[in-house]
């Protein structure tokens, strides 16, 4: 295995749950709710995950227990935020922190505890094609999921009626309701699907990623996220491209700072400088790049009213009370 | 069109003591309605009358408190807006529920049934259109539509669900005189099919001409049924309102012609502020000492737009494109405008008219602070309460404001209350330029006149005023001169005496684009 391909792979190991929780949450803010507890819920999802592989020794159920304390974690957002009507931004807030404590709590007796991995698939012959064998045949299972998660989600959104449905909620929830359309059923359904792939995306960090359990492993990954759906312009594709791009830098950080300039000394001229200028950036910058490329993006897209008119869900955010 | 009530079928829908309390308000009261087969009935109702309370409960988005729906005679209960349309009831929303960033397709097809095919819908539509003579591009967004088109999905919506009763909540606010007329066609055709249709208006003359029978509600109750035929609009005006409407008094402007041009609005372009707002070009406008000048125009053909660069909410790259009383106020902001004497009413009360959650006096004060030599301030900027007081209340005797408390919040008023109170704070400063975009919008008959009295009365005094309105009746009343304002292009104004419906109608519907220079309104007048 080359050192390109080595890259390439940890790139789409980094990529995957900043997909997968990506993903979850734009079906969410598609419907018209704005959930900031993401990095909860992955939190959540990696402690459950670990704990339920570690006491089965089943990575796959391990899985399945991620999503599902995502889920119920995401229903506790929505029992406020829909049928109370809180403030979501603050009991988005509020859901994170929650997650950050409760995971630590409850992870304590996991902390030191060598974890189980849910092992990479290795489809035989295509595998060992060349260059791309392993990257697309080779791959853990959760690669694949967040694959077929988003194709899944760009059919159901524009393809479906049912996707057509959520995407009207989310536009306008006062004339969905005029037309008889169960607003905060649908609100509720959305926010749980999100809470779902938001604890697989804490699952693949602490059964794939690494096989340990740390407090607050998931280190911003949520915030990056739900950033992540922003950059996008809340579109599936777009999401995608963009967890990679994320991902690439995150690995390319990572990358720089164990390299010495010295190894390079053999590079091509043109590859060393750059090699030097950007291990002259401040790792922390690095950190920081998708949070700016967010805030770039969000600045060229505002340039344009009528893009984010069309793609911006109007309800975002926004409280519904039907009235009876 | 006899309203012979042997003509009409069996009952359709039998509506017996339908009630809807909201906290204290009795919203709806014991209401009697009965819809035959095949026939046009009129709701009838001043604002707040409980019209559209009743609506939403038939349609099921509001359950009554009390009292009985019957549908073919038999009782049913009506939970939802799709149990509604399983029995056969459609509604076309006065505030249109469309999603404005889907297409027309994806709107329509969100309210037929869901095992309808999406893929067929898109050429369902346009079939029905045509053969209806509403013609409807199925793949336009709807954020890109103009008011008239975005209805026509509403209507299309409402046929694909082949109902037996339609309801319309006032179709005809947005549409032009020749757009109401090919909607009354769609009507008398629907009717001619056997279809029910339960239409509300208050548009008397719309209501006299095409409604077979109409009940008319004032206060949550049922104050009469009648034939239409039979009355005349101000019978029915009297029925709605429980007491006379008084007639509008518009003497004619004396002498306007040599009057001073107080408001001169000189080749005005303005490039749109969002992706769905209109572009202004070259609009001209001059307003003289004296005298009323009427703004017509279907909504959202940039007479918002026209008001804010007016207003100065969007102030313009050149001085002389506006100016008031002679100054060029063309880069001046709201304030700086008010300084020079002119006064603007915007259309949007909450927000724009009025801070909601502060009281009427603090409203006062803050639309004041710079202006009338800021006679609510001391010396130190400290607020001289006593003197806010008394000319709030002051304004609010002038303007008969009906309000709960001494100094409410003002998104604690009645829309029509409030749009009282904010007329009466601008005339209260006797301004010399004073702009009104809508200043009638929901408010009920009896205040309208006295809204649309005063302002003649400020012009008679000797001040310019330019009222910018949707309804046309409104402003062949006060209007000494009617300009029309379509696709973000002003036409020159066409003096009372020779202005038609027809007229304006073709012009609203853009028969007639470009625009003449405002030196060229003399030679007509």
């Amino acid at each position: 295995m080359g050192i390109t391909e080595a890259i390439l792979l940890t790139i789409a190991t980094a990529a995957t749950p900043l997909l997968l929780a990506a993903i979850g949450e734009l079906v969410v803010e598609r419907s018209g709710v704005l959930n900031l507890g993401v990095e909860g819920m992955m939190l959540m999802g990696a402690v459950a995950g670990f704990g339920m592989a570690l006491t089965t020794g089943q990575p796959w159920l391990g899985i399945l227990a991620g999503a599902l304390a995502g889920t119920l974690f995401s229903l506790l957002f929505g029992f406020l935020a829909l049928t109370l009507v809180t403030n979501q931004v603050a009991t988005g807030l509020a859901l994170t922190l929650l997650g950050i404590g409760l995971s630590g709590m409850i992870g304590e007796a996991f902390v030191g505890q060598p974890g189980v991995k849910l092992g990479a698939l290795d489809i035989p012959v295509l595998s060992d094609l060349p260059l791309v064998g392993r990257l697309l045949f080779g791959q853990d299972p959760m690669f694949y999921i967040s694959l077929l998660l988003t194709g899944g989600v760009m059919w159901f959104l524009f393809r479906t009626r049912a996707g057509l449905t959520l995407r009207s909620v989310g536009d306008s929830h006062s004339s969905a309701h005029a037309l008889g359309i169960k607003v905060v059923a649908i609100r509720y359904l959305a926010v749980m699907f999100g809470g779902a792939c938001a604890g697989l995306a804490g699952a693949q960090l602490s059964l794939v990623y690494t096989t340990q359990w740390i407090e607050n492993m998931t280190a911003g990954r949520g915030w990056i996220a739900l950033a992540l759906v922003v950059f996008a312009s809340w579109r599936p594709w777009r999401v995608l491209a963009g967890a990679y791009l994320f991902g690439a830098i995150t690995i390319a950080q990572l990358h720089i700072q164990a390299t010495n300039l010295s190894d390079l000394a053999s590079w091509p001229a043109p590859l060393y400088w750059l090699a030097e200028l950007v291990k002259s950036i401040p790792s922390q910058f690095l950190s920081a790049l998708p949070y700016l490329a967010t805030v770039v993006v969000l600045v060229l897209i505002s340039r344009n009213r009528r893009l984010t008119m069309m793609n911006t869900p109007a309800s975002l955010g926004r409280p519904f009370v039907p009235d009876r | 069109m006899t309203g012979d009530h042997a003509r009409l079928g069996e009952a359709l829908l039998d509506v017996r003591g339908l009630t809807k309390i909201f906290g204290t308000l009795r919203a709806c009261d014991g209401v009697d309605l009965t819809i035959s087969k095949g026939e046009i009935h009129a709701l009838l109702g001043e604002n707040g009358a409980g019209k559209s309370t009743l609506v939403k409960m038939l349609f099921g988005s509001l359950e009554p408190n009390a009292g009985e729906i019957l549908w073919r005679g038999k009782p049913v209960r009506i939970t939802s807006p799709n149990a509604a349309r399983q029995l056969g009831i459609g509604m076309v929303f006065q505030h249109f529920s469309l999603f404005e960033a889907l297409t027309a397709a994806e709107n329509i097809a969100l309210s037929l049934a869901s095992d309808t095919p999406i893929s067929t819908i898109a050429a369902k539509a346009q079939a029905l259109s045509h053969s209806y003579g509403l013609p409807l591009d199925p793949y336009a967004l709807v954020g890109d539509l103009s008011v008239g088109e975005r209805q026509r999905i509403e209507i299309i919506r409402c046929l694909l669900q082949t109902p037996d009763l339609i309801i319309l909540d006032e179709p005809t606010s947005v549409l032009t005189p020749q757009e109401a007329d090919r909607l009354f066609e769609t009507l008398e055709r629907l009717r001619g099919e056997g279809k029910s249709i339960l239409y509300i208006s208050h548009r008397l003359e719309e209501v006299k001409r095409m409604c077979d029978r109409a009940t008319v509600l004032r206060h949550g109750k049922v104050v009469g049924h009648c034939d239409p035929q039979q009355e005349t609009a101000a019978s029915l005006a009297r029925m709605m309102v429980g007491s006379e409407v008084h007639e509008i008094v518009r003497e004619p402007a004396k002498g306007a012609e040599a009057a001073a041009v107080l408001l001169e609005v000189d080749h005005l372009d303005r490039a749109p502020a969002t992706p769905f707002s209109i572009p202004l070009r070259d609009v001209s406008l001059s307003v003289r000492a004296g005298e009323v000048i009427g703004i017509a125009g279907v909504a959202g053909n940039g007479q918002g737009e026209f008001f804010e660069a007016i207003s100065g909410e969007a102030t313009q790259a050149r001085a002389d494109t506006v100016s008031i009383r002679g100054e060029n106020v063309g880069l001046m902001g709201i304030s700086g405008r008010r300084l020079t004497g002119a006064a603007f009413v915007p259309e949007e009360r909450l927000g724009h008219g009025a801070a909601p959650a502060m009281t009427l006096s603090e409203n006062l004060l803050l639309s004041r602070h710079a202006t009338d030599d800021k006679a609510f301030l001391g010396s130190a900027g400290t607020v001289l309460t006593g003197a806010l007081a008394t000319a709030a209340r002051r304004i609010n005797e002038m303007m008969d404001v009906r309000k709960s408390a001494e100094d409410p919040a003002a998104s604690a008023l009645s829309g029509g209350n409030l749009q009282k109170f904010i007329i009466g704070r601008e005339l209260d400063r006797k301004p010399a330029v004073m702009i009104v975009n809508q200043p009638t919008w929901g408010v009920d008959a009896g205040a309208a006149a006295h809204i649309r009295q005063a302002l003649i009365e400020l012009a008679r005094a000797g001040s310019a005023v330019l009222v910018i309105s949707q309804d046309l009746d409104e402003l062949f009343e006060i209007s000494d001169a009617i300009a029309v304002m379509h696709n973000g292009e002003l036409s020159k104004p066409i003096p009372i005496a020779d202005a038609t419906f027809e007229k304006i109608g073709l012009l609203m519907g853009g028969a007639e684009p470009g625009h003449v220079p405002h030196e060229q309104r003399m030679e007509v007048a």
